[in-house]
């Protein structure tokens, strides 16, 4: 393995093998000195060109517990506010000599491109709409270890799937592992040409609530209301929204996930977020020792054994 | 009673050690470690994957029977310690479980063969981080020399002088199929 | 200069026959087999069709303005090194060519013609019409606001009863701003895998139906640019069979690539309209066969490398076309060569009122097509090189092109 690019590219022996890793590594983020020298030498460049304080902390934390230096770059302030190109600021991060990059940014396939650019090993730490794979493997960690198993679970991914890289990653990731995909949004969120998806979908979230091992809800934007995709937020709660009687009709094992950052009160009930029920801190502590076990891999492998 | 495995290069191998032998260099250790702390106060048992776990584990049982008391082990992967993880990529990490806190006690290393230096360097750096002992000792089957770092064992099965191209081979109870120490020659595994 | 065109695959007014062509002045002087060298400079064209210089009815020259990605004389060379003598010059430069003494500094005769075209709103920015008048005296005789679509039906009513009225052609790039708002690609199963947001074909197809009610009510001639989708073909096909004075046009592109190609995330792939579904392009190659769909125009859109060498969605839009067309064409469609003439010459002139033929005496743009020549397309003409072509073999290459100002361009050794 060379890039973490797109779910797409790992198989299922990929997957288990990177999760293994990464339960390994839950074990080293619980011992006194949480830091291993594994990465010692090697240097990872982040390149966040949105704003996302928690992946890219995550990162940090991750590229660090392995003892790698982190060259972080983010547009606020920077050259881009110049008018620089993606491509000029990723040869002059290249210059400062990372031998990874970690790249976010709004359009779809930018972490191809700073590749391509580069030759440097990149890992899409999400490109617009499209991927966000060391989340759908935090996310398969999670169930994993809660679980015992992926294959066989039921999942209800609910909400803006349309636009939602966590979606594409984890409906497709989840599709490789063996597990059952259920697509709830309003028809102006669902994924267009959703038939081409190896997925189910429903046009409620009461119609999976007896059914699902898990609910995976994703952060509505708000701004997307009041008549652009939605009539109201109000309106969107009243048919998608986890509300606390319904959070109650769940079977007694059924867990709910979310990536973050949540809408209390929208997507999901303040309660049901704080819950028994509610893995989302598992998500984020799960979130850091899935990407050092890849950047583990992607810096200590030529080739994979 | 000799027993010849065959090699990887397809011819015998010369075995060293019978498991009998074997048997009795670990119950010697087991002796020597209780006589030199005048007991078993304070020491921690801890076996490097992957033969230094059942290795550490007969130790901790030779002295149970002798001294009726069970001292904790522990078990310890250096993978991620290790300074060659570019060229030797890992594929699974072994478990490392520290079940006592380190902090004051003694902690005997426990490994099958004793060559480089380099694993028990990358062990020293991984106990380091996991606590602070009072005192860090290592014990190995095997000590067939050649080392690289100035590293020596507290507590030595056997001396095998060997060449650089021959390979040291222990073969453990509940690991493998039988047990016993064998050289080959080549291989580099 | 005489010139003398032996034994190749002549189209004429009765048919594909072997003649000799002989050129002088700049135009064809006789028409025969058999004629006798004599200090000519000849071309031996056995096994390659002759016929009329190709007719370009949508080029950007972005002169003036973007001079950095083409002007018109380095978007002459590439025009003359894909087989076209004629090429009309798109209004979307900067400024907009929307007044008459702009529209004069982009035409040119020589050595190919350069016919410009004139907005239809000021600035194309939709609101208010364009200089119509002052346009049509600078002979301007087709108006657009390519790139941009007049989205605003009152607008275009009003545009169509002048422009009828003066004797002109209104081009349409139909594209619902609503429908297609923030869109990159062809919507459909790939744009939903990539998360782009696409520009769906009803996009395209509902301002087409839109338009043509107000050709019914205006009486206008209309001519719909780029047409992409089979919905669209069909819109065109019962206009025409319902009499309207409607004409279209198909790019080279849409002909031969499909919306798969957008899985790469390759900026040369993005243009707009954008590649459709592989159903999409059998329906265009279908109605080019048909005639449903009158002409080929390449909607050669020059970008520099840096431009492109970004993200998909934030690329700009365009692919050049104008030195490949003819290859292109060619492996896609596979007309004969009538046919093969008669979109890429006679009937795109023909939408424009230009003369163009099949060749006869004292025709003055005849090129050489080679249908079984490789060439590999490595050293534009064009400033530009955002093909998707670029640096490919392709068969079918023009290999002469001889215009009023005589031979302006010979193939060298299977490299153009």
């Amino acid at each position: 393995m060379r890039d973490l690019l797109s779910v797409d590219d790992l198989d299922r022996a990929a997957i288990d093998d990177l999760l293994d890793l990464g339960d390994d590594f839950v074990e080293v983020l619980g011992r006194d000195v949480p830091k291993v020298p594994a990465l010692r030498g090697k240097t990872v460049g982040l390149m966040f060109y949105e704003p996302s304080t928690r992946t890219r902390l995550s990162f940090d934390r991750a590229a660090k517990a392995l003892s790698a230096d982190v060259l972080t770059f983010t547009p606020g302030g920077s050259s881009v506010s110049k008018g620089e190109s993606l491509k000029d600021t990723a040869l002059t991060l290249k210059a400062m000599g990372p031998h990874l990059m970690v790249v976010r940014h709004k359009a779809t396939g930018a972490p191809w491109r700073v590749r391509d650019w580069t030759g440097l090993p990149v890992v899409n730490a999400g490109d617009g709409a499209h991927q966000h794979p060391t989340q759908a493997l935090l996310d398969l960690l999670t169930l994993r270890r809660h679980f015992g198993k992926v294959d066989g679970l039921r999942v209800a991914i609910v909400g803006d799937i349309r636009h939602s890289r966590v979606a594409r990653s984890l409906a497709g990731s989840l599709h490789t592992m063996g597990a059952s995909v259920t697509l709830v949004a309003p028809s102006t969120l669902l994924p267009i040409d959703v038939d081409s998806w190896e997925v189910d979908s429903a046009a409620g979230i009461d119609e999976v609530l007896g059914e699902v091992d898990v609910v995976y809800l994703l952060r509505i934007q708000t701004e997307r209301g009041g008549g652009e995709v939605f009539p109201s937020v109000a309106e969107y709660v009243s048919r998608f929204g986890l509300t606390r009687r319904r959070a109650d009709q769940l079977p007694a094992d059924t867990v709910v996930m979310h990536p973050g950052p949540m809408n209390r009160g929208v997507e999901i009930d303040p309660q049901v977020a704080d819950g028994p029920r509610a893995l989302v801190t598992d998500q984020v502590s799960n979130g850091i020792a899935v990407r050092m076990a890849v950047l583990f891999r992607l810096l200590t492998s030529e080739v994979p054994e | 009673m000799y027993r010849h495995p065959r090699s990887r290069l397809g011819g015998l191998m010369p075995q060293v050690m019978t498991s009998d032998d074997l048997d009795r260099a670990i119950r010697r250790i087991s002796h020597e470690i209780v006589e030199r702390h005048h007991g078993t106060d304070g020491i921690v048992l801890v076996g490097i994957h992957s033969r230094g776990v059942p290795l550490a584990e007969q130790i901790a049982s030779n002295i149970e029977s002798s001294e009726k008391v069970r001292v904790p082990v522990g078990e310890l992967d250096i993978g991620l310690y290790r300074d060659d993880l570019a060229s030797r990529p890992t594929t699974r990490l072994g478990r490392t479980l520290i079940p006592v806190d380190l902090s004051g006690e003694t902690v005997v290393l426990v490994d099958d063969v004793l060559y480089t230096g380099r694993t028990i360097r990358a062990a020293l750096d991984a106990i380091l981080d996991l606590g602070r002992p009072k005192r860090i000792e290592l014990a190995v089957i095997c000590d067939r020399g050649h080392r690289e770092l100035p590293i020596r064992p507290d507590y030595v099965g056997k001396n095998l002088p060997t060449s650089g191209h021959e390979k040291v081979s222990v073969r453990i109870k509940g690991i493998d199929d039988v047990a016993g120490v064998w050289i080959t020659d080549g291989g580099d595994a | 200069m005489r010139y003398l065109i032996t034994g190749g695959s002549v189209l004429t007014g009765a048919g594909i026959h072997q003649l000799d062509v002989e050129i002088i002045d700049g135009s064809v002087s006789r028409l025969e087999p058999g004629i006798q060298q004599d200090g000519h400079e000849v071309t031996e064209a056995a096994g390659k069709w002759v016929g009329p210089g190709f007719f370009d009815l949508h080029t950007h020259l972005r002169e003036p303005g973007q001079e950095w990605k083409e002007d018109i004389a380095s978007g002459m060379a590439a025009a003359i090194a894909g087989g076209y003598t004629t090429v009309v010059a798109m209004p979307n430069t900067d400024p907009v060519i929307d007044a008459g003494h702009l529209a004069r500094q982009i035409a040119r005769t020589e050595p190919i013609r350069v016919i410009p075209s004139g907005a239809i709103s000021l600035g194309q920015q939709g609101r208010q019409l364009a200089h119509l008048d002052d346009l049509w005296a600078a002979g301007v005789r087709i108006f657009t606001d390519d790139g941009h679509t007049v989205a605003d039906a009152g607008l275009l009513r009003r545009a169509m009863e002048y422009i009828a009225q003066l004797g002109g052609l209104v081009a349409q790039h139909a594209e619902d701003p609503g429908l297609c708002r923030d869109g990159h690609m062809h919507e459909g199963s790939v744009s939903s895998r990539l998360g782009i947001t696409g520009l769906p074909s009803a996009g395209e197809e509902v301002i087409i139906a839109r338009d043509l009610r107000l050709v019914e009510l205006t009486g206008c001639r209309y001519h719909i640019q780029h047409v992409s989708t089979a919905g669209s073909v069909e819109l065109v096909r019962s206009a025409k069979r319902a009499g309207l004075p409607v004409t279209a046009e198909v790019t080279p592109h849409h002909l031969m690539l499909d919306h798969r190609e957008v899985e790469s995330m390759d900026p040369v792939f993005k243009m707009y309209p954008p590649l459709r579904s592989p159903d999409d392009v059998a329906a265009l190659r279908e109605a080019l066969r048909d005639g449903t769909i009158d002409a080929v125009a390449t909607d050669h859109a020059p970008h520099a490398a840096f431009e492109k060498d970004v993200t998909f969605e934030e690329a700009p839009r365009g692919v050049v076309g104008l030195e490949t067309a003819g290859s292109i064409v060619h492996a896609a469609v596979g007309l004969d060569q009538a046919a093969f003439f008669e979109r890429m010459a006679i009937a795109p002139a023909a939408v424009l009122d230009k003369s163009s033929g099949p060749i006869a005496i004292g025709t003055t743009d005849v090129i050489v097509f080679d249908p079984g020549a490789e060439w590999a397309y490595e050293r534009p003409r064009s400033k530009s090189a955002n093909s998707p072509w670029l640096g490919q073999t392709l068969r079918g290459a023009v290999t002469e092109v001889f215009t009023r100002s005589g031979l302006v361009s010979a193939i060298e050794e299977g490299v153009q």
